[in-house]
């Protein structure tokens, strides 16, 4: 052959040659940055407390996926707040007031057991937070279920104990509920801020809100599984949440209550664990809704959001493979 | 807001086209030496009609088709056959191609003029394309006269030309339309009139405007062509996504083709070879090539023979900067990076792109699916872009298969938006290559 060929030092690789900035590691470090304004609304109204179960959940998720992964000779995948975010997650999702091995067992459990056991991030089944909370909950009830009331002091250490307004409202009625909160208004007001007990992170419902158009605003989450979520819970709360019949339940107290909020906008919706097409996304949520409204009215817990996402998890892969998405021309085709 | 067409999903990569998209047309010197490979087109390669140290005269036909579905190749310059043997060739392969070299006289053979080009029955039209080697200059190849000789039981009211441009950097097809809009308009007519159709549109993308208002400018009184603007997103220029875009009709899946739905697509460079082809029985020797990226001293917008080498090319761009790592051919979402500066101009290259370390992503590392579901969102063919490459990646070629795999036209969207950045057309492409449709 006459004509020579020269080799250049070119790097080959195939299309596309330019890509979009946004990484694993962005998404994740933007949701940590998300849940900040109610972290931060847990420490003034559970005081150091929060400061310490959160810090704990956050330090032990991380290094059980450092530990694990350096082991394991993997790559360290810590960097990619993935770990810190379910951390933070599982903090948030816990009592202000549980002993000290709580935060760590519960960590070791949804990172090492849940999420890397399975082959790391993408490949778990289950919402790492989660499991690491529903394990809790089955081995330690008692202190899982031991709600601190808000103080509004961060100096104060000893809080004292009470019910959670849905513990009130299965205990003990509406009645009962908006009696301990003076009015109904009142009722609103206190959980739209957050000044009521439960898990740490899920009172205040106007920061977690902020943080969730945030999320929407940037495009790291859509409406389909929060909305499809809260409506069915709105609406079986209202057909089936009265005492004096059909239709005269209080939606609102439900969509307040609990940890629908944090569970709708920022547990429903792990990538890795709910549906990836938006339509499988609205079935996906109308599912997390039914279940957590069916534990809150008929089951033995006060609080269903938990156990109805892990059990939508599970038909996730299901409904990926029958809902697919609409092929170009197809439909077209179809009507011709 | 002005009503701009355009289809559903897509991407918005960055333009990157103020590198080029000012700069007038100019010619690129004379190649010393010219590859001429004897497939440039989809369908069976031409067979040589020259020998080893014959000479050639520019414009002359050295490579004649063999069946309907090909294309001639022509001498792009005037000098000595010195080889025809495999050469490499943009797509990565190694092709038969015929190698020329120059006798610095550039001598061609006559053409004619025929002022009459409009009137030539449809028959004689196609068979001047034909001769004139024209394929589609878009970048797929796609032999033009086959195009223009649809089935008779697949009825053609619209043609559209395709000015959307949509690849980022790429301005050939903008400074074409800006500085020659009749020849752009006439080719379209030819077009028309080979095919019996009443209706033409020519879509422009609105990051455009110049090329619209000339386009615009060069149709007033051409009742029955329409210049329609486009949104900006890729990939608006994906025949597919332009039919949709300008009359709502969507092309069938499994293996539908815009004749399925009456229309034919042509560039707007081709309108314009067409265009030289019938008017002078010019042969397609010679194309528009835009060289850009930050890899190069002086991106321009390039008149370059068929068959000239990029070594060669890139010299009238000042040469590569230092920090050069990547040479495209094609755009950055779809073209093929290249090993070697040894390789030609064919019909189908539209541009010439060189990255630097800068604006090149390592692309090497890649991460598992997080199923976040981006790509799904921006598949322009409604795939589950997701789903395949994960598919592909553990070896379920044919399970692949019930996701559509072969709708996959490989635009690049998926892996463009990936935040696990996983090389998806590529796992898409594995998963066709060891299966069958």
């Amino acid at each position: 052959m006459a004509v020579e060929q020269k080799r250049h030092p070119l790097i080959v690789s195939v299309s596309p040659h330019v890509r979009d900035r946004e990484t694993v590691g962005r998404i994740m470090w933007s949701v940590n940055l998300s849940l900040m304004p109610a972290l931060i609304a847990s420490f003034y109204y559970f005081g150091p407390r929060a400061v310490f179960v959160t810090a704990l959940c956050i330090i032990s998720s991380v290094l059980s996926e450092y530990l694990f992964q350096k082991a394991l000779k993997r790559q360290i995948t810590i960097s990619d707040g993935s770990a810190f975010l379910t951390g933070l997650l599982l903090g948030m999702n816990l009592p202000p007031s549980v002993p000290f091995y709580i935060p760590i067992v519960g960590s070791v459990v949804a990172v090492v057991i849940t999420k890397q056991l399975f082959g790391g991030l993408g490949y778990n089944i289950f919402n790492p937070a989660l499991i690491g909370r529903a394990f809790l909950l089955i081995t330690w009830p008692r202190a899982m279920t031991t709600w601190s009331a808000p103080t509004a002091q961060f100096t104060a250490l000893d809080a004292k104990t009470t019910a959670t307004p849905l513990g009130i409202l299965k205990e003990e009625g509406i009645n009962k509920l908006i009696e301990e909160f003076g009015s109904k208004g009142d009722l609103y007001i206190n959980l739209l801020f957050g000044n009521r007990a439960g898990s740490l992170g899920e009172t205040s419902v106007i920061l977690l809100l902020i943080g969730a158009a945030y999320l929407l605003y940037k495009r790291y989450i859509t409406w389909h599984i929060p909305i499809s979520f809260l409506s069915t819970v709105a609406i079986l709360a209202w057909v089936f949440g009265g005492k004096e019949g059909l239709f005269t339940g209080d939606p609102l107290i439900h969509l307040l209550s609990g940890g629908l909020i944090l569970g709708a906008f920022f547990m429903a919706t792990d990538y890795v664990t709910c549906p990836t097409i938006r339509k499988g996304q609205i079935i996906f949520g109308i599912g997390c809704g039914a279940i957590t409204m069916l534990i809150r009215l008929k089951g033995g817990f006060p609080e269903g959001v938990m156990f109805a996402i892990l059990l939508m998890n599970c038909f996730a892969p299901l409904i990926d493979r029958n809902v697919k998405p609409e092929l170009f021309g197809a439909v077209k085709e179809k009507k011709r | 807001m002005v009503k701009a067409d355009t289809f559903e999903r897509g991407v918005h990569p960055h333009e990157s086209k103020e590198l080029t998209a000012h700069k007038p047309i100019e010619s690129a010197h004379l190649p010393r030496r010219v590859v001429i490979p004897l497939s440039q087109h989809i369908g069976a390669p031409a067979k040589p009609e020259v020998n080893i140290g014959e000479e050639v005269k520019r414009y002359q036909m050295i490579g004649s088709p063999p069946g309907f579905v090909s294309a001639p190749v022509h001498a792009s310059i005037s000098g000595k056959v010195i080889a025809i043997s495999d050469f490499l060739h943009p797509s990565g392969r190694m092709v038969p191609s015929i190698v020329i070299e120059s006798d610095g006289k550039d001598e061609p053979l006559p053409l004619e003029d025929n002022p009459d080009y409009l009137n030539l029955p449809p028959d004689e039209i196609k068979a001047l394309i034909r001769d004139a080697g024209i394929v589609g200059l878009g970048g797929a190849a796609f032999p033009t006269s086959v195009k223009l000789s649809p089935p008779k039981e697949k009825p053609i009211d619209t043609v559209i030309l395709n000015g959307a441009e949509c690849e980022p950097y790429l301005t050939a097809d903008h400074r074409l339309m800006v500085e020659r809009p009749e020849d752009v308009v006439n080719g379209l007519k030819i077009i028309m009139r080979a095919l019996g159709v009443p209706r033409g549109f020519i879509g422009i993308e609105m990051n455009k405007p110049d090329a619209i208002k000339v386009m615009k400018d060069a149709t007033v009184g051409e009742g029955d062509i329409d210049v329609r603007q486009l949104k900006v997103k890729y990939p608006q220029g994906a025949e597919k996504m332009l039919i949709k875009a300008i009359t709502g009709r969507e092309v069938p899946p499994k293996g539908g083709l815009p004749m399925d739905v009456g229309v034919v697509v042509q560039n707007v460079g081709t309108a314009v070879a067409i265009y030289e082809a019938v008017r002078y029985r010019k042969p397609l020797i010679e194309r528009v090539v835009t060289v850009t990226g930050r890899g190069v001293r002086e991106p321009k917008n390039l008149k370059v023979r068929i068959g000239m080498m990029l070594s060669e090319l890139i010299e009238d761009c000042g040469g590569l900067v230092d920090g050069a790592v990547k040479v495209i051919v094609g755009g950055p979402m779809m073209g093929f990076a290249q090993w070697s500066l040894d390789v030609p101009v064919v019909k189908g290259t539209s541009g010439v792109l060189v990255q630097t370390e800068e604006e090149f992503f390592p692309s090497e590392e890649y991460f598992a699916c997080i199923r976040c579901g981006r790509c799904i969102d921006v598949c322009p063919m409604g795939l589950n872009p997701s789903m395949l490459s994960i598919l592909s990646e553990k070896g379920h070629y044919e399970e692949a298969k019930e996701y559509n795999l072969f709708d996959c036209f490989e635009c690049g969207s998926c892996a463009f938006i990936c935040p696990s950045k996983r090389p998806i057309v590529q796992f898409i492409r594995l998963a066709k290559s060891q299966t069958k449709p």
